[in-house]
């Protein structure tokens, strides 16, 4: 860039100190996350007014989702937060081959994010076959439509939330793997150390934000009955 | 203060440091993007205008005039959709915002530029959405896409699109916001401390402050909305256990931090203005700075106050009124300084100081008149009715659109480095404030007297004011095409401004005009604030141009 008022080749023009670029990023990213939370929110807020207008209702449907399956994936998510933060730990040490390690950690995440829509699928696939669908693909009329739920005729309000927050959730989980990726990508060509780490760590707080969402909505969706 | 001096040996300026269509498409430089920005929400501007203009001449006479009602109501709704979402969102924060905000900062850009400029693409992907939502037939929900009627087999499917466009235009103010929050924390040149910012600096960081945390509001609602609307989950919808009074609650969420999105920027403009032609420094500096953080804050607790009568328990209603009347004091605060800036100060006439005199009296009105609905029974009967139209417009484009006027006068210079015709900006000016007071006083009147908002038709008693008002509305726009005319008309001459034409001592002045790529030859070095025109180092500059006011008046 014009600037040539610093040799460090990570640092941009517009920036006067690496300190200064790495504070901007984390600001940037952490606003990021604030604004996520805010997107997430109507839907934590309008699933918790409902349950509390039709309380007898999402006990019923509630117990329709299978525990173990989210309990599974919260454990997955859990641990591929782990290996996130590693990566990150990593990716800021000058230790030869640091790189390589920051590969395979992250490799490891974006192998358990796998796993989390894989069960994703079984769950999904299970209630198109039952027929506890969202809004007009929600069929009472299924021969194996839970018996449980017949008697309440607003049963879809409540799997139009779970559709509607586990999918914009397993959207994210997508975009994630794809930012992760592109970490991967950036560690094949040994571009992160402890002057140039940013890339690493933001990404590193977006998957925490993800799996976070998730830590609320298990109990939210699967748990409280 | 100590900023390198240009004079010798002239830097190119960023309007020569590339040539050619490519040189802007890819530009990460924030004043490019912003002038880039500025064309689009003119743009805007004009289509949003002509649509109100259409709406104006429909109403000229009961009955119909020139449409049908069916095309009389996507004709509003063009208008509130381009005003809200493609112009007066962007306006001020991302057009004068961008340009400016880093070289008041002393910074060389913003903290992303790259972020920047996909804010930039962004906006206009959802520029075009709205656009081919129009051209497939339009939509005619007004532009708050009110459930249940907007999710009823009554309205095209181009709702989709339309919410949809602005679904993708919120994340471009997102990331507008993101990006200045950053810049304003991290980015600021040395001896610039919070209270040596200059107050539009305040204003647009309060601004962003409710850019990230309304805007992902109004992006789930829309989402809602569409997914509502073409799988049917019956979140909004009553016939199944839903609630369409939810999908006013939080459009309003986002919505009302939204009005505060639109004015904040612009009472930030109206300080600088102030300041600079009154030749003193502002009065009240703090209480000023902290008032647009309040009125961000605030503006999170009242979205109830457009909910009076859609339902909502009267607790909330009176809780909600009550807090209502808390906007008032921020409001007032500015209001009082910016007179006490000007009490004993050294007016100047020039044409921005016109449009800010224009935007204190009109955002008075405008203000005044939100205190009479933000009361529970006053509401009740004005709610719906032409005394809400006018009262938004005296706030919004008397108060908004004034604003970005006197700012786009203000820093043209800076931006392009020429000056324009000062007599017909006056006479434009004038236009304006005449026919805008002509178009919406008839229209508080017409409210008061029953005219209910949004209406095709009306008795025969109103057409005389609804005549009045349109007539205005005419003279209005005569007004803003005097602008545009005089102001491309300058882009043609040489660049004459000079590098300081209002003899300001703030920061953005003290580089040439048009600034260099990276803003400032040397990172400056502040010893003053943006309004010391009674510091020693300011002084000689001041005291020459003062004395010749005060000749001249």
């Amino acid at each position: 860039m014009s600037g040539s008022h610093h040799d460090n080749p990570y640092l941009a023009h517009h920036f006067d100190t690496p300190r200064q670029q790495l504070e901007a990023n984390k600001l940037g990213i952490w606003l990021f996350l604030g604004q996520e939370i805010m997107f997430f929110s109507a839907l934590f807020v309008g699933l918790m007014i409902f349950r509390s207008w039709y309380p007898q209702m999402y006990h019923t449907a509630a117990h329709e989702l299978s525990v173990p399956q989210g309990a599974f994936n919260t454990i997955v998510l859990i641990c591929s937060s782990l290996t996130m933060a590693l990566a990150v730990r990593w990716a800021q040490m000058d230790v030869p081959n640091n790189n390589r390690t920051v590969f395979w950690l992250c490799l490891a995440t974006f192998a358990l994010a796998g796993v989390f829509l894989v069960v994703k699928y079984f769950e999904y696939s299970h209630k198109i076959h039952v027929g506890t669908l969202p809004g007009k693909f929600f069929d009472p009329s299924n021969p194996e439509f839970p018996a449980a739920l017949k008697q309440f005729d607003n049963a879809k309000l409540f799997f139009g939330f779970y559709f509607c927050l586990t999918g914009l959730h397993g959207i994210h989980v997508l975009a994630g793997m794809g930012v992760i990726g592109w970490i991967m990508v950036r560690a094949r060509r040994n571009e992160f150390n402890s002057k140039n780490f940013a890339a690493v760590e933001c990404v590193g707080l977006y998957w925490h934000l993800v799996d976070l969402v998730w830590i609320f909505l298990f109990p939210l969706l699967y748990l409280v009955g | 203060m100590s900023v390198a001096a240009t004079a010798s040996g002239r830097v190119p300026h960023y309007l020569e440091a590339g040539k050619g269509i490519k040189s802007w498409l890819v530009t990460l430089d924030h004043k490019r993007i912003g002038v880039m920005y500025l064309w689009s929400v003119l743009g805007a501007f004009l289509l949003g205008g002509l649509a109100a203009i259409l709406v104006r001449t429909e109403l000229w006479s009961t009955g119909q005039t020139i449409m049908d009602a069916n095309a009389y109501n996507r004709m509003f709704t063009l208008h509130g959709a381009a005003m809200v979402f493609l112009f007066i969102i962007p306006s001020v924060p991302a057009a004068l915002g961008n340009i400016l905000l880093p070289i008041m900062l002393g910074a060389k850009d913003v903290a992303f530029p790259r972020l920047n400029l996909a804010s930039y693409y962004i906006y206009l992907v959802g520029a075009l959405f709205a656009l081919a939502a129009i051209a497939f037939g339009g939509v005619d929900t007004g532009w708050t896409f009110y459930t249940p009627y907007s999710t009823s087999d009554k309205v095209a499917n181009t709702a989709v699109m339309m919410t949809f466009a602005a679904f993708v235009l919120g994340f471009s103010s997102i990331f507008t916001g993101i990006n200045f929050i950053v810049t304003v924390h991290k980015l600021r040149a040395p001896g610039i401390t919070w209270f040596r910012m200059p107050l539009f600096v305040w204003a647009i960081y309060s601004t962003a402050i409710l850019q990230v945390l309304a805007t992902p509001v109004l992006a789930i609602t829309l989402l809602l909305f569409m997914v509502e609307r073409t799988f049917g989950i019956g979140i909004f919808d009553a016939t199944i256990g839903g609630d369409p009074v939810l999908f006013q609650h939080f459009f309003w969420f986002y919505s009302h931090p939204a009005v505060y999105i639109m004015i904040l920027p612009g009472m930030g403009i109206i300080s600088e203005l102030t300041s600079t032609f009154s030749r003193r420094p502002i009065f009240g500096y703090t209480a000023v700075a902290f008032s647009s953080v309040a009125l961000a804050i605030f503006s999170f607790l009242v979205w109830g106050h457009h909910m009076f009568v859609s339902g909502q328990s009267e607790y909330a209603s009176a809780l909600f009124s009550f807090l209502t009347f808390f906007v008032a004091l921020p409001s007032g605060v500015k209001m009082f300084n910016w007179l006490g800036t000007m009490y004993k100060g050294s007016i100047s006439f020039a044409s921005p100081n016109l449009y800010a005199m224009a935007f204190m009296f009109l955002f008075s009105i405008g203000g005044l008149t939100g205190i009479f609905l933000g009361a529970l029974s006053t509401d009740v009967h004005l709610t719906d009715s032409y005394f809400v139209v006018a009262h938004f417009h005296y706030v919004m484009m008397g108060g908004t659109i004034f604003a970005f006027f006197g700012g786009i006068h203000y820093w043209w210079p800076k931006t392009f480095g020429v000056t324009y015709n000062e007599g017909l900006a006056k006479i434009a000016v004038a236009l304006q404030f005449i026919g805008f007071n002509i178009t919406f006083f008839s229209q508080f009147i017409l409210g008061t007297r029953g005219m209910p908002r949004r209406y095709f038709n009306y008795p025969p008693d109103f057409e005389e004011l609804h005549r009045i008002s349109t007539i205005g509305s005419y003279i209005v726009f005569a007004g803003f095409l005097l602008t545009a005319w005089y102001l491309i008309a300058s882009l043609r001459k040489e660049k004459n401004a000079g590098d300081n034409p209002w003899h300001s001592v703030a920061l953005e002045w003290q580089t040439s005009s048009p600034p260099p790529v990276e803003n400032f030859v040397e990172t400056p070095k502040i010893k003053h604030g943006p309004y010391d025109y009674d510091h020693p180092d300011a002084a000689p500059l001041v005291l020459a141009s003062a004395s010749s006011n005060r000749k001249a008046s």
